[in-house]
């Protein structure tokens, strides 16, 4: 009898609401978890880029609305030697940059990855140059190399009286190129040298007492454990920091703007230096659309160096 | 013409020449000729209010007296100007914003060349400016050519000051290289300017993107050899043998300038200047004042005196201004009380304190205000009570257009003198390369 009326009982269905089920559709869900992301992302950054390459086929000046010029504008470029020289400048820029950041950066990593005394104040120091706005540090900087009141002018003629006459710090094509190359690695070199020391932390203390009872050398610790651990970050970080030291804009325009006579423009400062400064938005655009490239390889190299990690880690091939 | 240290001299002026000015407007009013001449009717429409955007200041009185003009207007007229201080960079984009866009301030006091930009989208002013003129004796030459419409008689700016850059030296200097006076020819110059380096009191002069003082010595360089960057019409006639003349005279000359005036900006010659290492540059008054009003640089300013730039084959001094010019935009509701406003701003009761405060600063365009005390209060400064009647203009000799702020902004034709005083490029690759950059912007 009992089994009976178990058997009679059944659960109702609760007839589910549109708007529920709609819910329970995964595809929708999707849809509308992405949405604020999306939305957040076109407004920001899909419409600016997309309005800039517009911009770059037409000759749009500050103040009046352009008409669409097709190439026009990268037609000129092209023949323009103030915009190869500033190609010259961004790469060599970034290249030297980069590489000295990263020499410096890993040299610092390693000598903050051993036990010193009053380590994490140490570690917080290191980090200043990169926490000060960088328009101060520029400013900083060009008052270091400025033409009449250098410090380092004053304590060379002054003070040690090596020389007669103040440095030429910025007056020049390439003294004021590398000077302003120093400023840059001064200012990224805590950024690797932070990154770097934390993937150094990562590298387990057992692989180098291994290699100790095996009766390895310094160096061959440094090139067959640190080295190849540190990679992955290694690639990830020097991405980063191409495509931070490639769109640099803010030390070169208060240090420099670009002089003397346009050898030390970036693509970054030349583009606002047209568009904005110049009036010409188009042809600033274009410079600036023309950054892309540079940009996208970078970016396409961090994608390479990250697809290496899963072969270092030892799993399987794909 | 430092733009950026005239806002950092604000501090040092500051408040001693605002109460300066103050005084001085309460006590001793200048005596301006007026012209008994009926203002225009301009009933103001009911309920009006105005906004109103200007330049920063680069002392404090230019903002106070600015201030306490349009509060004096709304107190007696009821209508209230809510005026906002942009920075010497963005005015131009933001006055660009509001032409397109049809919002923003109903007036707008921005650079020379602005309201000609924007000649379809601001207010014909000639009543008023007619208005003022014959009351004031007149529109002086960049007021009238920065106020009129090309080859019209319709205003539509209002030009309101305007600052130069003469020559500034230390008399002692002059003295010792074995001149009592700036030479009036260019070979002089160059002599004195070898004589400076020699005794080791050099002269300098910016070359590097110094939108004021680079452009300033640029235009002074290519007018005084008779050169000019487009002609009457706009076409570029930059590639010419003058210009290569002056080309080749500024190769000489640099090299008996300080060293780093290739990395120079605005504020670089002032700070040289006021620290015993330069002895012969071309600024603003404003420089003057600040080594006048500061007890460590008094004597410097004691020493120093002011003389026009030496005119080469030019029929005058080839000097521009950097203008301030007034316009109101069609869109204000209120047409009427936005050239109420700004005749009221002109009229002497309220120009000359403001003048005055401005220690001559932004120079006057009506030829009345000649007689303002502000003039006579310095003998060193008179120099530039007539920088309104230059005869030169940037994009001299062509019509007034966006394209000659451009090729300022871009700085081309400075870049042109400092390739060849660097040794970069030969005078004529100089010309035929400052010539293809012009042609981009008068296309």
């Amino acid at each position: 009898m009992t089994v009976a009326t178990m058997t009679d009982w059944n659960r109702t269905r609760i007839q589910q609401g549109w708007l529920a089920r709609l819910f329970d559709n995964k595809a929708f869900l999707i849809f509308m978890c992405l949405l604020p992301a999306v939305g957040l992302l076109t407004v920001f950054l899909t419409y600016p880029l997309g309005l800039g390459i517009w911009l770059s086929f037409t000759d749009t000046k500050i103040g009046g609305t352009g008409k669409w010029i097709g190439i026009d504008n990268f037609e000129y470029l092209l023949e323009d030697p103030q915009f190869w020289t500033a190609v010259f400048y961004s790469v060599f820029y970034t290249s030297v940059a980069t590489f000295g950041k990263f020499a410096l950066g890993l040299w610092l990593a390693l000598l903050l990855n051993r036990h010193l005394p009053m380590k994490n104040l140490l570690r917080a120091i290191i980090l200043l140059p990169w926490i000060v706005p960088t328009v101060l540090s520029a400013l900083a900087f060009w008052w270091i190399y400025d033409p009449q009141f250098s410090i380092i002018s004053y304590l060379a003629t002054d003070v040690i009286g090596i020389r007669d006459k103040p440095f030429d710090f910025l007056s020049t094509t390439w003294p004021a190129r590398w000077s302003l190359i120093a400023a840059n690695i001064w200012r990224g070199i805590p950024f690797v040298a932070i990154s770097l020391l934390a993937g150094l932390q990562t590298i387990s203390p057992s692989l180098y007492e291994a290699a100790l009872l095996d009766g390895s050398t310094a160096w061959q610790r440094f090139r067959y454990i640190t080295f190849p651990l540190l990679l992955p970050i290694l690639a990830i970080v020097m991405t980063f920091s191409i495509i931070f030291t490639f769109t640099d804009f803010q030390l070169v325009y208060a240090i420099t703007r670009g002089g003397p006579i346009n050898s030390t423009h970036l693509m970054a400062t030349l583009a606002f230096q047209r568009g904005i400064a110049g009036g010409e938005l188009g042809e600033g655009a274009a410079i600036a659309v023309a950054m892309i490239p540079f940009l996208v390889f970078a970016t396409l190299f961090s994608y390479f160096a990250l697809a290496r990690r899963k072969w270092q880690q030892g799993e399987a091939n794909d | 013409m430092a733009f950026i240290i005239r806002r950092r001299e604000s501090i040092i002026l500051g408040a001693a020449a605002a109460a300066m000015a103050m005084g001085r407007a309460a006590n001793a009013q200048s005596e301006i000729p007026k012209a008994d001449v009926p203002a225009p009717k301009l009933p103001i429409e009911k309920g009006a209010t105005l906004r109103l955007i200007r330049p920063a200041r680069f002392v404090e009185p230019d903002e106070v007296i600015f201030r306490a003009n349009s509060a004096k207007f709304a107190k007696e007229t009821g209508v209230e100007v809510k005026v906002d201080f942009v920075g010497w960079e963005d005015i131009r984009q933001q006055t660009a914003v509001s032409a397109n866009t049809g919002a923003g301030p109903d007036i707008v006091l921005g650079w020379a060349e602005d309201p000609h930009i924007y000649a379809d989208k601001v207010l014909e002013l000639s009543d008023v400016a007619e208005y003022l003129g014959k009351k004031y004796g007149g529109w002086m030459f960049l007021g009238e050519k920065f106020g009129k419409k090309a080859k019209t008689n319709n205003w539509i700016g209002l030009p309101m000051g305007g600052t130069g850059g003469p020559l500034v030296y230390r008399a002692s200097a002059l003295k010792e290289a074995g001149f009592d006076k700036v030479p009036t020819t260019l070979p002089d110059l160059l002599k004195l300017c070898q004589q400076l380096q020699k005794i080791k009191k050099p002269a300098g002069f910016a070359l590097g993107n110094a939108v004021g003082d680079a452009n300033g010595f640029a235009n002074w360089m290519l007018w005084s050899h008779g050169g000019s960057l487009v002609d009457e019409d706009g076409k570029v006639i930059i590639n010419s043998k003058e210009t290569v003349n002056a080309l080749n005279y500024v190769k000489e000359l640099y090299p008996t300038f300080i060293p780093g005036t290739m990395s120079w900006n605005d504020i670089s010659n002032n700070r040289a200047y006021a620290s015993n290492e330069l002895f012969f540059t071309a600024n603003g008054v404003s420089m003057y004042f600040a080594l006048k009003n500061d007890p460590a640089t008094k004597a410097i300013a004691d020493d120093t005196e002011h003389a026009l730039l030496t005119q080469g084959v030019a029929s005058s001094t080839p000097m521009s201004a950097t203008v301030l010019n007034a316009m109101v935009f069609k869109h204000s509701k209120f047409p009427n009380a936005a050239k109420a406003y700004l005749t009221f701003m002109m009229e002497a009761e309220q120009y000359d304190p403001w003048l005055t405060g401005c220690l001559g600063y932004w120079a006057h365009p009506l030829n009345a205000y000649d007689k303002s005390k502000v003039w006579t209060s310095d003998p060193k400064i008179a120099i530039y009570r007539n920088t309104m009647n230059n005869r030169f203009w940037s994009g001299y000799k062509g019509p007034i257009t966006q394209a000659a702020g451009t090729v300022a902004a871009e700085y081309i034709l400075v870049q042109m003198f400092a390739s060849v005083a660097a040794g970069q490029a030969t005078p004529a690759e100089a010309a035929k390369e400052a010539e293809r950059r012009t042609r981009r912007y008068y296309r």
